[in-house]
């Protein structure tokens, strides 16, 4: 195999094995944004990626069509918005300590989806998952074409939610509340906006993307579903909206850089280059503690991450 | 507030959240067809029917002891370890290694330096992840969920590879375990023809010995400090980078001493799936325990009977095993959540009132008796 062939390879399965960090990345970015550490997302994601699945599964005979996937990933939002607004009610209403509650949510998804997954389910079935749409004239272009408009429409709608989702940040008054409430509660409240009622909805966004993300996962890019298909990547997409200092086209870079190192993981496998298998599954998870190690989260992050707002608390 | 309004204060609060976790499990059991009532009569009463069933309560409350004292210790010192699950596997790995490759040695040397290596291991691997936290500022919570999945791949390749049981190569088998240990480094069976092992008392005395750490030292005194608030503790001379490094040492090394334990006491070889979860679990023993030795022991061994008893229910009833995921999640978010309520003086005066209201014939003086 020459090594254009390898590259052209590693690039064109990177862009689609982003997506479902880069949907997950964004959702915890807003979270992030609003001044709440959703460590919960692992288990989003779960949730997602078994209710995203289930109705291709169930409509296996093909009598919904398309449209067994439409509703897997609006099921799979809808528990995300679910589990967002637990984690809010816990965090925000209750100010639970934000670290350990989204443990207990990546418990309680990643279980629900294991248990529902083994009762309607049982074993590993794959599903044929969402066909690729070559974007006309677009995709014949030589070797691009294949790497960024030869993919299934998710990847398409996924990468517009980067810019999309830069000027709901940056360009309307909601993401300015969303920043303030993470940045400076009181001054935010002392302004007249809500801030609980702000983490809410920024949770809740969030708990969407995170669950689109693991829709994603079942249903575009492993075609199954198991118990253990999430894999920590709810927590890689935590990684990486510190790695992307909490913007939409640093976190879209992360996203991409990882899928890459997926891939390129999975073609030297491929490329029958000795190397044990463990080690190649290792890569992406120190991946993650070199770029925290290299990223000064301190200096950077919202300075509200992590605290509840209490009204009543004296300063 | 008076004492009569705490009271009944702390226990409604208690009685909500225990109301509230079991009510999203029932609702998870409800959607998988299983009846609730039945599932939970199994769990909680059918390890307790027989000796067997109580002693392998046991067993499995002698690794949640030991992970959920590390983990205590690093919580109490302001660092969120969640990190033991794979803790627990280099612990394994260090004192298989050590017990396969020192069999000659006598029983009375060979086994505390099995436990030592465990111990180290694991302390090895934790250290990790507090370096990282105080040098470099890395969040101690995605480095020690990173290192869980290095350390799970890293024990697979060494079962596979370098450990593997030269007899699973010759018949062509290739289960992935190692070489049967000699008896020689087996802890002693407290109940013959049971499983309860002699680490149970390890366990024990050192739930003793973290009292005294935590309460009765300096190191204990700094730790705590550290965690209780790490800008005052700096401002009073404490290392606080210290403190952390030294908390996810000992949460580290008490997570591969469980696992050294658990391969030495029960399984006797290492296998793949050893840990079933006792590192994620044990995170719930420490908070439901208090992150108190007082409180972690008996939360054991309530762990330990959901554990057996959700074994149980998946024999029995068909409940799958990922229920016992659902549960502890559950459980987290009710304690997290409970904690914030016992521990906030608006919420309890806020109640008072509301009981005064309630209960008219010793309101007035007692409502307003105390504030915050």
């Amino acid at each position: 195999m020459s090594a254009g062939r390898m590259a052209y390879d590693i690039l064109s399965l990177g862009v689609p094995f982003s997506v479902a960090l880069l949907l997950a990345a964004l959702g915890e970015m807003f979270n992030q944004r609003a001044g709440v550490f959703n460590l919960g997302c692992e288990g989003i994601m779960s949730m997602g990626a078994f209710l995203g699945f289930l109705p291709a599964f169930l409509a296996r005979s093909g009598a919904l069509g398309p449209w067994a996937d439409v509703l897997g990933f609006g099921l799979a939002a809808g528990s995300g918005v679910l589990l967002g607004l637990l984690f809010a009610v816990v965090t925000v209403t209750f100010r639970a300590p934000q670290g350990i509650a989204g443990i207990g949510l990546q418990m309680l998804g990643c279980g629900v989806a294991g248990t529902l997954f083994r009762h309607f389910i049982g074993g590993v079935t794959g599903v044929e998952g969402v066909a690729a749409w070559p974007i006309p004239l677009l995709s014949r272009i030589p070797v691009l074409g294949g790497i960024l408009f030869n993919h299934n429409p998710v990847v398409y709608l996924a990468y517009l939610a980067v810019p999309a989702s830069w000027y709901l940040l940056y360009r309307t008054p909601w993401g300015l509340r969303v920043r303030a409430v993470g940045t400076h509660p009181r001054a935010a409240d002392t302004m007249g906006i809500n801030v609980n009622r702000v983490r809410y909805q920024a949770l809740m966004l969030g708990g969407a993307m995170g669950g689109m993300g693991g829709a994603y996962l079942s249903l575009c890019q492993a075609k199954m579903f198991a118990d253990d298909l999430v894999a920590g990547r709810g927590f890689i997409a935590v990684a990486l909206v510190y790695f992307g200092r909490w913007s939409p086209w640093g976190i879209a870079g992360g996203a991409l850089l990882f899928s890459l190192a997926q891939s390129l993981q999975l073609s030297i496998q491929v490329g029958g280059i000795k190397f044990p298998y463990e080690f190649a599954v290792m890569l992406p998870y120190a991946l993650v503690i070199l770029v925290l190690a290299l990223t000064r989260a301190r200096t950077l992050g919202p300075t509200a991450l992590g605290k509840a707002f209490d009204r009543e608390m004296r300063v | 507030m008076s004492r009569r309004y705490r009271l009944i204060y702390s226990a409604g609060v208690i009685a909500l959240a225990a109301a509230a976790a079991a009510s999203t499990a029932a609702l998870v059991l409800w959607a998988i067809g299983a009846s609730p009532w039945a599932t939970f009569g199994v769990i909680l009463t059918g390890p307790l029917r027989d000796v067997f069933g109580l002693t392998e309560i046991l067993v499995r409350a002698v690794p949640l002891i030991l992970v959920a004292l590390g983990v205590a210790i690093s919580f109490r010192s302001g660092i969120l370890n969640i990190g033991a699950e794979g803790q627990i596997l280099i612990g394994i790995l260090c004192a298989t290694g050590t017990a396969l490759g020192l069999s000659q040695l006598p029983r009375a040397v060979l086994l505390p330096l099995c436990l030592a290596a465990g111990a180290a291991g694991g302390a090895l691997w934790g250290g990790i992840a507090g370096v990282l936290r105080a040098r470099l500022d890395v969040n101690e919570i995605l480095s020690t969920v990173m290192l869980n999945y290095i350390a799970a791949q890293l024990y697979t390749f060494t079962l596979r590879g370098p450990m593997i049981d030269p007899a699973e190569l010759m018949t062509g088998s290739g289960t992935p375990q190692s070489m049967r240990l000699t008896r020689a480094v087996w802890l002693d069976r407290l109940i013959p023809g049971t499983r309860l092992h002699s680490g149970l008392v390890i366990a024990l005395v050192l739930a003793v010995l973290v009292w005294v750490l935590l309460w009765r030292t300096t190191l204990g005194y700094r730790m705590r400090a550290a965690g209780a608030g790490s800008t005052a503790a700096r401002y009073a001379g404490i290392h606080v980078e210290r403190a952390l490094v030294v908390a996810m040492l000992l949460g580290g090394g008490f997570a591969g001493l469980a696992g050294a334990i658990e391969v030495l006491g029960v399984h006797h070889r290492a296998i793949e799936a050893i840990s079933s979860g006792y590192g994620f679990a044990a995170i719930v023993v420490a908070l439901f325990g208090g992150l108190h030795p007082l409180g972690i022991v008996p939360s054991a061994v309530f762990f330990g009977l959901l554990l057996v008893g959700a074994d149980m229910t998946q024999r029995s009833n068909g409940v799958p095993a990922n229920m016992i995921l659902v549960f502890q999640g559950a459980i987290i978010l009710a304690i997290v959540s409970a904690k914030m309520y016992l521990n906030n003086p608006y919420a309890r005066q806020r109640a008072a009132k509301l009981l005064g209201k309630l209960l008219p014939s010793r309101a007035g003086s007692s409502a307003e008796e105390a504030g915050p």
